[in-house]
């Protein structure tokens, strides 16, 4: 199960965050009565990813508690988008919180994806990604499969071997705030 | 790998050290066995040496600097998993295989329906009547249950469909509830529930109060 590696020095990874998007094509629309337990849970979940440890950041709509309004990847698909301190710590809350509740009923309120719908990738620290970069790196996945600029936990690359490969979603803006 | 536990005292340490989930040391689990502390350390270093324990050390007294002593050696279970089947056998690729081609079908609920109906089966002795009853079948399932919240729930410490699990976690842990949900049907003592923590199997039992069940 989750036996982690014991904290070796490793500077990479504090200088890099685990950012994760992902798309959710939806069976019925949010306002349907089939959606309505899916629904309940956006506010108790999110607000247990906004205090789990490891959490950056997550996107929301402006003036909005959470980003299901927004649909920049097609009208009836949502986006979960969100940046954390490692993979471990995104792993626990994806599958190792209640979270996993709302995992285990996906099929219910989602259709299946043929193509991936998940998508990771390493940000430098302090820089918030845009919504255009993570429908990129989904594209670069689908089309190329997993690479240390896109890739999925299955196929995972630490922020080392992403910073190697030129891979760590430089972006001139953020590579100041190393801090951590 | 089984005959290094044929043993008995070995097999008794290793269970010790296995169900208490943490670092253990020498003294402790020697007294847990009930054997000299020379002949512990003599098995449990065997049993590091077989690939089934792990070694480290650690300052017991939680003292540090001069005067605080040597750390002792401790031990845990190692995280690999052994299987033994005799002729060989290859089942944990055909459940990943299997468990790959449902998650790319969509085939959650399909696969829960079938888990459900196994678990049915497998309670088909007669539904459980309490916690402690569970925790034996669980025990014999190898989930290696433990009594938490004063005994009022059971969680376990052992997830059965390990790698396939971690692989397909949505898929594969909604067919173990489910499942469990089966075993514990028509049982008026206890129901099982989703509970992921890290570290642990995403399910729990808990006890059912009689005025609970005066509901249905």
């Amino acid at each position: 199960m989750s036996d982690h590696t014991p904290a070796s020095a490793r500077p990479a990874s504090t200088r890099f965050h685990l950012a994760q998007f992902n798309v959710a094509t939806l069976r019925f629309p949010l306002g349907d009565p089939r959606m309505a337990e899916f629904v309940a849970q956006l506010e108790p979940v999110n607000a247990l990813a906004d205090a789990a440890p490891g959490f950056v950041w997550r996107l929301t709509e402006e003036g909005e508690p959470d980003a299901t309004g927004m649909r920049p990847a097609g009208d009836d698909v949502i986006i979960n988008y969100s940046v954390w301190e490692s993979a471990e710590a995104l792993w626990d809350f994806v599958y190792r919180s209640p979270h996993l509740e709302t995992m285990r009923r996906r099929r219910e309120w989602f259709g299946r994806h043929a193509d991936a719908h998940l998508v990771l990738w390493w940000v430098p620290a302090g820089r918030t990604p845009t919504v255009g970069e993570a429908l990129e790196r989904l594209a670069l996945l689908r089309d190329r499969g997993p690479s240390p600029r896109a890739f999925t936990f299955a196929s995972s690359y630490t922020a080392e071997e992403a910073a190697a490969a030129g891979a760590a979603g430089a972006g001139a803006a953020g590579a100041g705030a190393a801090s951590v | 790998m089984i005959a290094l536990l044929q043993d008995p005292v070995r097999r008794r340490l290793y269970e010790f050290v296995a169900a208490q989930g943490r670092e253990v040391g020498r003294n402790e689990a020697a007294e847990a066995a009930g054997v000299a502390r020379t002949l512990a350390a003599f098995h449990l270093d065997r049993l590091v040496a077989g690939g089934l324990l792990e070694a480290g050390s650690r300052r017991l007294t939680g003292r540090s600097g001069p005067g605080a002593g040597r750390p002792a050696k401790v031990y845990r279970r190692s995280p690999g998993e052994r299987g033994v089947s005799v002729p060989a056998r290859d089942y944990r690729t055909a459940a990943g295989l299997l468990a790959e081609a449902a998650e790319a079908a969509g085939l959650d609920v399909e696969v829960r329906d079938a888990a459900r109906r196994r678990g049915r089966a497998l309670g088909g002795e007669g539904p459980c009547g309490g916690l402690d009853e569970l925790a034996e079948v669980l025990a014999a399932r190898g989930y290696e249950p433990v009594p938490d919240e004063g005994g009022a729930v059971l969680r376990m410490r052992n997830c059965p469909f390990g790698a396939v699990a971690d692989a397909f976690p949505p898929l594969v842990c909604g067919m173990n509830l489910a499942l469990l949900e089966g075993l514990v049907e028509g049982s008026s003592g206890v129901r099982v529930r989703m509970d992921a923590r890290p570290g642990w199997c995403c399910v729990a039992a808990e006890a059912v109060g009689p005025s609970k069940n005066n509901e249905h």
